[in-house]
């Protein structure tokens, strides 16, 4: 609390500003999500390069979708896509006014992304328990540099809500607006991070 | 140890009671500030430290492309058997040199320097804000900052070294290379990106929200636009090459083939990676950041150069929206030239004419600016203040950097060009009597702000004049180098008859890097012995723009009173008026 005193004050850091309509949080929010594009663009793009000059994909023969497990990922993708319809109600509970409703869904949030985290690590594990490393050929380089950064990101995500759900909720009670837009913009990065996995799947799993 | 401690706290303790129970504890206003301008500070001055310890690299370097071979006096033997035996530069230690000298200053030093150091301190004042609209991601910026520059040097003290693939750190050279310096610099450098996209974020939205009431965008001075276009820069570049950074992490350290070829033979065996990754990849996601970085390191320099010359002619800019858009214009274009850094890489001629293109295209801008610039001369009462020598002097010496850059951007003069000194010549040229001169320039400028004293002129003009000759001497030998045919990163330049046939030039710009190095002590005195002057007035240059309707040095919150703005921001000598200047922030007409 003390550091907020310390700040000196902002403008617009609650309040949208006149011409952009938006409050500072949320276009410093969207600025990041076009960096983090730029940063997923360059991975995509370089798995595009490395695998159209391979004689064969992946290299070992098959189909990526025998090597890699289809199902677990299936369960992942809806995983991730409820999660991000409960990071919508959590940030629609503080809108209304709910902050019991926001603890259930944004609970349900952080829940699921461990979810995804566990079904992860027993695809992980089984690759590894069959001799399947990164260093194996540039497929496994591929599936676990992007989806271990992916994970990376989930792991930031139950960060940010984590401690939304605890030590952030204080400011609940001094500016349920700030609050309210703290939310959002978590929510607006959740929703990214599903995004991306919604390119990861199809392209390394099914294609 | 008890000593220093009681120390500390005595001096903490008075600093307390001298300022009233306002005053935040040391470690709060100065170590871990959220102000603006005290990061502003930490950033420039960490970046300065960091450019004279990269311009030291090079003095070593040069000993040995002097005098090839032979030990070095003194500090040969103070640097230690592995780096220097017998006082003789080892070849890996002269590789180190030269590849951090060029990480070192240029994502160390320079880029710190203008655009966390000068648009932190400067933007904020200049668009009439309390301070960033992230203080606290300012803040994280510079804690990453440090870390990663810390790290990069620390890397030196590693068994084998630092980096030594050049800064561009090509693969496969890069990865075979198996001192675990190379993975020090891949962790630096994602740090030191980290810092820059959490500024570039912070500065988009600070110019965007925090305007001050009347202040539009075609009022902004161009140092703020210049700052705005940089920022996308930053944001968008610097991304693939932390992806790149990432891969080359997996490559050397999780044994994946990303940027490893199949069938690569290392020291006549087989590499012991699966292969079927491109090293030429490694170059597109390089250079898709590194070029846009050109621009980066170039655009705070025109924008402190644009406001250095307004004040000085005491007229406004010619073509000021011209200025504008050309900047702009310049920061698209600087995403799709990167592969003019790679003609020589076979890829084809549909590819290449289509990167000589754009680069001749991008060419366009440049000369826009600087044909604005010098038309902003013509006609002005001009004074030659320090700022205003360096700002100067920052014109021939860009056109020189710009106009010899052209031979490179076309395929058929590049072939015989690319990696010879002329290369090293013309980047210096853009970027050290171009760039530095610039955030000289800069310093000079802005010092009574920031601290409400003058610097002394007298030392000034002595640290300017030498300066540029020894510059000069530095570089301009280097393109009769390149033109017949020296190579860069040579270990040794006489090892080849035509090399000998020149190494008296190599002579020559050893002793000016010397020269210029000495010629920096003005300076570095001039810097400290001025803070014990006498404070000036408020606005001592009788400039125009918001950041000197604040008190010098501003405040927390920086001014006493929110500003308003009623004009365009370069309104010198206006006729029919009793001053030569009329302020943006001046209400009365």
């Amino acid at each position: 609390m003390s550091a907020h005193a310390a700040d000196a004050v902002i403008p617009h850091t609650v309040e949208p500003h006149p011409v952009t309509g938006i409050p500072n949080g949320k276009f410093g929010i969207w600025l990041f999500l076009a960096s983090e594009v730029m940063l997923f663009g360059a991975l995509f793009s370089s798995y595009v390069l490395i695998r159209t000059q391979a004689p064969h994909w992946p290299p070992e023969g098959g189909l990526s979708s025998e090597i890699l497990n289809v199902p677990l990922a299936t369960v992942n993708t809806a995983v991730l896509i409820t999660s991000s319809i409960t990071m919508v109600l959590a940030w629609a509970s503080c809108k209304m006014g709910r902050i019991d409703r926001f603890r259930f869904w944004m609970g349900a949030t952080v829940a699921l992304a461990f979810v995804f985290l566990v079904i992860k690590y027993f695809e992980y594990t089984h690759k590894f328990h069959d001799g399947h490393f990164p260093s194996t050929n540039n497929f496994y380089a591929v599936y676990f540099t992007l989806t271990g950064l992916h994970g990376l990101h989930v792991i930031g995500g139950i960060v940010v809500n984590t401690f939304l759900l605890t030590a952030g909720t204080r400011l609940w009670k001094t500016d349920r607006d700030h609050f309210t837009n703290r939310v959002e913009n978590a929510g607006l990065y959740w929703h990214f991070v599903d995004l991306v996995w919604i390119f990861l799947f199809p392209s390394l799993y099914l294609l | 140890m008890s000593a220093s401690k009681t120390h500390g706290h005595a001096a903490h303790g008075g600093h307390d009671a001298g300022h009233g129970h306002h005053e935040l504890p040391f470690w709060r206003k100065y170590v871990f500030s959220v102000d603006h301008k005290i990061i502003g500070l930490q950033y420039a001055v960490t970046a300065l430290v960091f450019l004279f310890f990269g311009f030291t690299l090079m003095m070593l370097l040069r000993w040995q492309l002097a005098y090839p071979g032979q030990p070095l006096p003194v500090i040969g033997k103070l640097l230690g058997e592995s780096a220097m035996p017998g006082g003789v530069m080892a070849p890996e230690f002269y590789n180190q040199l030269g590849a951090m000298h060029g990480t070192i200053m240029v994502f160390m030093g320079i880029v710190p320097l203008a655009v966390g150091g000068f648009g932190n301190y400067v933007v904020p004042l200049q668009i009439g804000a309390p301070d960033m609209a992230f203080p606290r991601i300012n803040m994280a910026s510079y804690w990453a900052f440090l870390p990663g520059g810390i790290l990069m040097i620390a890397s030196f003290f590693l068994p084998g070294g630092a980096a030594q693939s050049g800064w561009t750190n090509y693969p496969p050279l890069s990865e075979v290379t198996q001192t675990p310096g190379q993975t020090v610099w891949l962790f630096a450098m994602v740090l030191l990106i980290t810092s820059s996209l959490l500024g570039s974020i912070n500065f988009i939205v600070t110019i965007v929200q925090l305007r001050a009431k009347g202040l539009t965008f075609f009022r902004l001075p161009f140092f703020v636009h210049a700052q705005f276009v940089t920022s996308f820069l930053l944001l968008l570049a610097f991304p693939p090459l932390e992806a790149a950074a990432v891969m080359q992490i997996m490559d050397r350290l999780a044994n994946t083939s990303f940027f490893l070829p199949a069938g690569l033979v290392v020291s006549g065996e087989q590499w012991h990676a699966a292969g079927g990754g491109s090293p030429l990849l490694w170059q597109h996601l390089f250079w898709f950041l590194a070029h846009p970085e050109v621009y980066v390191l170039i655009l705070p320099a025109m924008g402190i150069v644009a406001e250095v010359i307004a004040n000085n002619t005491r007229k406004p800019l010619w073509g000021y929206r011209l200025l504008v858009y050309s900047a702009i214009f310049l920061g698209f274009m600087s995403f799709v030239v990167w592969a003019h850094h790679m003609f020589m890489t076979g890829m084809g001629t549909t590819m290449s004419t289509f990167f000589q293109t754009t680069t001749m295209i991008i060419s366009i801008p440049s000369v826009v600016i600087l044909t604005c610039f010098i038309m902003s001369l013509y006609g002005g009462a001009i004074r030659y203040t320090v700022p205003m020598l360096f700002a100067t002097a920052f014109l021939p010496m860009f056109a020189i950097g710009g106009l010899t850059g052209l031979p490179l951007g076309l395929t058929a003069s590049d072939i015989y060009l690319h990696d010879t000194f002329y290369v090293i010549a013309h980047f210096h040229y853009v970027v050290a009597p171009g760039t530095i001169f610039a955030l000289f320039a800069g310093i000079y400028y802005w010092y009574p702000k920031v601290t409400g004293k003058q610097m002394n002129q007298a030392l000034g003009k002595v640290h300017f004049w030498l300066s540029f000759i020894f510059i000069n001497g530095v570089f301009m030998p280097m393109f009769f180098q390149g033109m017949a045919g020296l190579s860069r990163r040579l270990y040794d330049p006489t090892i080849y008859a035509h090399g000998r046939a020149i190494q008296g030039l190599n002579v020559l710009i050893s002793w000016s890097a010397w020269g210029l190095a000495l010629a920096q002590l003005p300076f570095i005195w001039n810097f400290f012995a001025s803070l014990r002057h006498v404070k000036v007035a408020e606005n001592p240059w009788q400039s125009t723009t918001l950041e000197w309707a604040a008190p010098s040095p501003p405040p927390h919150g920086n001014f006493v009173t929110p500003p308003v703005v009623y004009r365009d921001p370069y309104q010198y000598s206006e006729p029919g008026r009793s001053t030569d200047f009329h302020p943006q922030f001046a209400r009365e007409a």
